[in-house]
């Protein structure tokens, strides 16, 4: 790593200011009551109903979205890679879509959809699976949603875990050795891309707890959506829940990437 | 460094392997062109040949990595040409580093018999074993990255011995190496295949590389076999003119072939191999079989010397503008500077020729 000198600590400074003097901010006037230190505000979202649901549900659909979308995207990475390297820019400009559609008219655009099973699906044996897709307790029409929307996110974060390897050469090594083409995959070339899949998990999640529109307009009622919900008009509460939701985010990241790194140094003959 | 009796029984299921008309189009380009070629059981065979002349696609084909538009191979006799390659046997070293990152030195050379479903005690002891023939037993802890590239390279040879593959399979191993490191995992490739007796192809585009190691060579050009020979008949006898020139340095002299001898320098000698079909030859001489010395009102000058350590390489333009490449002794050498007029001469042996301007 390069030394740093004295303009990086200047810049880095600038950053840390920047991040944190909001962040000390609302911490300092969430627990601020005329001149004692209290921690009301935290108690009583604790102690709202449905706080630990919220939570849960937004974790769920997290876990199921990061599923998802790496069982997609890494075969299909890796094939594509193997395959048709040339495709690769298609795939590129397929996968930043999302960035580009805004949220709004992406939601539109589903519950467009939606509206068609009660319209043109209800004798049909389709119509229960539009049901099932949007059952309150675990709608998976929004983990279908989420995964598009952390498309871009995870095709960057694999893409450049794959340039870094030489694919091609790591599954013919494997299949020279015994290997047929799924254990190549997941013996020779998934290890290598850990870095990316915890790179992609983390985006995915990250993303996953932190929406709102789509959650909010579909009428779920996540972690984001039930945040913005309790906090209402009070301000010190509304700070507060904001100040918790970052928490919770970065502690789930942590937990991601503890996971991720404790078997790092475990090698296996 | 022994060889265990364990690995000696491969000698005896040692394959032949051969390549029957195979033809490979990439697009525009043919990589073969119906190329047919036959390998002994228990033989080192070097494929050699310029680059982009089908080496790598011919050996990828035997390992099960790309498929032939027509033509068969041929294991012990069996077409395989339909076999996954993981059901080939083959065992392949890759041109670039191609361990696996995230193994250290044992389990690499221990992931194929991880593959097999071999227990860990078992496939441990036998990775330290392989580890141990090729020289590295203190480095099973070690990952790829903490390993130089002869190392690397050592380790991809033994990870490609684990699974007593029935033919060796080495694509240019030694390319991306320094030259002395090449030199000595060269004959350590060399002395392990002997003592193993495994049926061995190399490729490489280096001919000193494949005249040394090989039992035979196959030169190939153009995705298509020109000879496969002993390294010494090859290079005493090349039966094309490519094949001469590609191995070893040839120079073409013009000359005229009339009744049976090649008239050449102003002597005539009988035609070593098929005679001619024009009387307008080039005759094909090696350096070392040509003589020069100094002789004032020749003709023909020195246009070059090149010091090669105990010889000396002089390169001699005769009259008629034609350059003839001799090595001579560096002392007889030293008094041949640049511009001398000098006269070249053949020894009295039969001559290779080949058609003229081709
Ligand atoms: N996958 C491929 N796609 C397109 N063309 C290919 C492919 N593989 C090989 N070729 C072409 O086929 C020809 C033969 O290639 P090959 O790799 O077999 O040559 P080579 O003899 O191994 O050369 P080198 O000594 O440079 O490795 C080349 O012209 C190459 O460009
Ligand atoms: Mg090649």
């Amino acid at each position: 790593m390069a030394r740093l000198n004295p303009w990086r600590w200047a810049v880095l400074g600038l950053a840390a200011l920047y991040f944190l003097v909001p962040l000390g901010a609302s911490v300092v006037f969430s627990v601020d009551v005329g001149d004692r230190v209290t921690f009301d505000a935290y108690s009583r979202i604790l102690g709202t109903d449905g706080f630990g649901d919220s939570l849960l549900l937004a974790l769920e659909l997290a876990a199921a979205t990061i599923a998802l979308v790496l069982l997609v995207m890494v075969p299909a990475s890796v094939a594509l890679r193997l395959g048709a390297p040339r495709l690769r820019p298609v795939v590129e400009i397929v996968c930043s879509l999302p960035l580009v559609v805004p949220p709004i008219a992406f939601v539109a655009g589903i519950s467009t959809v939606l509206k068609w099973g009660p319209e043109h699906l209800a004798r049909t044996p389709f119509f229960r699976t539009m049901v099932a897709i949007q059952n309150p307790d675990f709608p998976v029409v929004l983990v279908l949603a989420y995964a598009v929307m952390a498309l871009p996110f995870v095709h960057q974060a694999l893409d450049a875990g794959l340039r870094a390897v030489d694919v091609p050469t790591l599954v013919e090594a494997a299949r020279s050795c015994g290997a047929n083409r799924t254990q190549a995959l997941l013996r020779a070339v998934l290890p290598n891309l850990r870095g990316a899949l915890l790179n992609a998990s983390f985006l995915t999640l990250a993303l996953v707890l932190g929406e709102y529109t789509v959650a909010h307009l579909l009428g779920f009622r996540p972690f984001a959506v039930w945040i913005v919900d309790i906090s209402g008009a009070q301000a010190q509460m509304s700070v507060a829940v904001s100040v918790l939701s970052l928490l919770v985010t970065w502690v789930m990241l942590l937990a991601l990437a503890a996971a991720g790194g404790r078997t790092r140094t475990t090698s296996r003959g | 460094m022994t060889v265990t009796t364990t690995e000696k029984a491969t000698a005896e299921k040692a394959a032949s392997v051969e390549f029957r008309g195979l033809r490979r189009q990439f697009g525009t380009t043919t990589a073969l062109d119906g190329l047919d070629l036959a390998v002994q059981p228990g033989e080192f065979l070097a494929l050699l040949g310029p680059s982009g002349c089908g080496k790598t696609t011919a050996l990828r084909m035997l390992a099960g990595f790309e498929h032939p538009d027509s033509g068969e191979v041929l294991v012990d006799g069996e077409d395989v040409t339909r076999v996954p390659a993981h059901r080939r046997d083959a065992g392949m070293v890759f041109q670039s580093y191609s361990l696996f990152p995230h193994l250290d030195a044992v389990g690499n050379v221990a992931f194929g018999l991880r593959m097999r479903g071999v227990r860990t005690t078992e496939r441990r002891t036998r990775a330290t074993e392989l580890l141990e023939l090729v020289g590295l037993a203190d480095k099973g802890r070690r990952f790829p990255h903490q390993l130089s590239g002869g190392q690397q390279q050592r380790i991809a040879l033994a990870r490609a011995l684990a699974l007593r593959p029935r033919v060796l399979l080495l694509d240019e191993p030694l390319s991306a190496l320094d030259a002395k490191v090449r030199l000595t995992l060269r004959e350590e490739i060399r002395r392990l295949q002997q003592e193993l007796g495994i049926t061995t192809l190399f490729v490489t585009h280096d001919q000193e590389e494949a005249l040394s190691l090989a039992d035979r060579v196959a030169v190939m050009h153009a995705g298509r076999l020109e000879q496969c020979a002993a390294p010494a008949e090859l290079y005493g006898r090349p039966a094309t003119a490519f094949v001469a020139e590609f191995v070893g340095t040839m120079s073409r002299i013009p000359g005229r072939f009339t009744d049976g001898l090649v008239e050449v320098l102003g002597r005539r000698l009988p035609v070593d191999g098929p005679p001619p079909s024009a009387a307008d030859v080039d005759v094909l001489v090696r350096p070392e079989a040509v003589g020069v010395r100094a002789d004032a009102g020749s003709g023909a000058r020195v246009a070059a010397t090149a010091f090669l350590g105990a010889a000396t390489r002089v390169t001699v333009r005769l009259a008629d503008g034609t350059e003839v490449k001799a090595d001579l002794p560096t002392h007889e050498a030293a008094a041949l500077g640049a511009g001398t007029e000098v006269s070249v001469s053949l020894p009295d042996r039969p001559v290779l020729v080949a058609d003229r301007g081709r």
